[in-house]
């Protein structure tokens, strides 16, 4: 499979890329690790007449921990995120998404920011920062924005990202003390899509939840954050009844589709139950186990 | 319409002009006529196309030629050294690693990247590794089997001059 053709820009710094993006406007598209929009070019589903490749532009694969912000640039691919000590030890939501990713290969040149931009309601990185409560750095060469992740996405494949936009950074406020966090995934098989995963992140605060940040995959028009289910949990004390009635309103918020991977009624109850576990995953981190 | 490129591939520069649209892949199988990349699914499921690029495995159905400007590509051609078998070569066919052959070569190279990392993986450790290259006459055991004999090989040969040069100092 061929794609439609394009002119291809391999810019050198974001400037570079900012004025070609500015340049071509609705006919501009960024190119990251490509392992979702190389696909969508092959298949026709996408046929823009610029490429402005940032692959060449230095500076842009990091993460750090910088004045309470955990920051990650627009390069910092999925393999990196797999292989980081950072994020094993303090973003458990991080570390357990990032293996979960597709396959090895794709691993390898796929990037987090790309993901999160390309917003396929089945990706799962978004969902990640909706827990998270991650706000985006949009940056045009008219100047830089933020967006908070739950404002971010608007539906399938559609985010409040402008075609002249770079998504420069992804912010996520550090990890305090007494923070757990689980991603689990249903998938078929390695390289499929979720049939359901959910994201929780916790921060606990002197026993009772400090805030609790629970994002649904696959089961809506785009990544859902289970708002309600969050706010059930704020200041409560994480017993069973809590995680229950919070799992119970992450099932609520969910709005799956029936299709091969399963029936509405099948993907909500995993929602129900893989916000129950995940609850608990994440306490037994917050409090230093597992 | 075209542009000017250069690739190290298996150790020689190429240059050439291509359309940026076309794929890694057919830079590779119709422009160097290095057919040893195989396409099979063509939709970034299988693995079949993987090569390795900077030594990183990557699906070269999901690449741009252009993007391959300036970097070092390895293709299955380019294992064998001075008519001798890659280690990894040499296991596959010894274990029989392989049913149809199709899938083998972006085995092979998944499997070179993982042994670089990891000289010492366990069964778990190379099915998680290959978990993106799909064997369709789903020979995997051999293909374990395979790996784990090739990283026998080649740490017993990284050993032998290391201890040939602790022995002369």
């Amino acid at each position: 499979m061929l794609p439609a053709p394009f002119e291809y820009h391999a810019p050198r710094s974001v400037d570079e890329a900012l004025d070609l993006l500015d340049q071509f406007g609705d006919e501009g598209k960024v190119l990251a690790g490509g392992q979702s929009l190389i696909p969508l070019l092959k298949l026709r589903f996408a046929s823009p007449g610029h490429l402005v490749d940032i692959n060449k532009i230095k500076d842009l694969d990091f993460i750090e921990e910088r004045d309470g912000t955990l920051r990650i640039g627009p390069l910092f691919r999925h393999k990196a995120a797999e292989r980081s000590s950072l994020l094993a030890s303090r973003y458990h939501v991080m570390a357990d998404a990032a293996p979960q990713i597709a396959d090895p290969i794709i691993r390898n040149r796929g990037t987090i920011a790309g993901s999160v931009a390309h917003a396929d309601p089945s990706g799962d990185w978004g969902t990640v920062l909706l827990a998270m409560d991650a706000d985006l750095i949009l940056r045009s060469k008219k100047g830089t924005r933020t967006v908070k992740a739950r404002d971010f996405f608007s539906g399938p494949f559609s985010t409040a990202l402008e075609p002249t936009e770079i998504l420069s950074e992804i912010r996520i406020p550090t990890a305090k003390p007494m923070t757990g966090g689980s991603y689990l995934k249903l998938e078929r098989k390695v390289g499929d899509f979720a049939t359901v995963a959910v994201a929780v992140h916790l921060v606990m605060d002197d026993g009772k939840v400090g805030s609790a940040g629970i994002g649904l995959t696959a089961v809506g028009p785009q990544n859902l954050k289970a708002e309600k289910a969050e706010a059930s949990l704020k200041g409560a004390r994480l017993d069973d009844a809590a995680i229950k009635q919070a799992a119970a309103l992450a099932a609520e918020a969910a709005d799956p589709k029936a299709d091969h991977r399963g029936s509405v009624e099948y993907k909500r109850n995993v929602v129900r139950v893989f916000t129950e576990r995940g609850l608990k995953r994440a306490y037994e981190r917050a409090r230093g186990g597992g | 319409m075209g542009q000017a490129i250069t690739v190290t591939v298996n150790g020689e520069k190429r240059s050439a002009e291509v359309e940026p649209r076309l794929l890694l892949v057919h830079f590779i199988r119709e422009r160097l006529r290095l057919t040893g990349t195989h396409i099979g699914c063509d939709t970034t499921h299988c693995g079949a196309c993987t090569v390795l690029v900077d030594g990183t495995p990557v699906k070269s159905c999901t690449m741009l030629a252009v993007q391959a400007d300036g970097q070092q590509v390895t293709t299955v051609e380019g294992l064998v050294a001075g008519g001798v078998l890659h280690p990894i070569q040499a296991a596959f066919k010894e274990e029989h690693g392989l049913q149809c052959g199709f899938c083998t070569p972006g085995m092979m190279l998944t499997s070179i990247a993982l042994l670089k990392d990891n000289q010492d993986p366990s069964d778990d450790e190379i099915r998680w590794a290959l978990s993106g290259n799909i064997c369709r006459c789903t020979g995997y055991m051999n293909i374990v089997k395979a790996v784990k004999s090739a990283a026998v090989q080649m740490k017993a040969a990284a050993e032998v001059p290391a201890a040939t040069a602790a022995a002369r100092s």
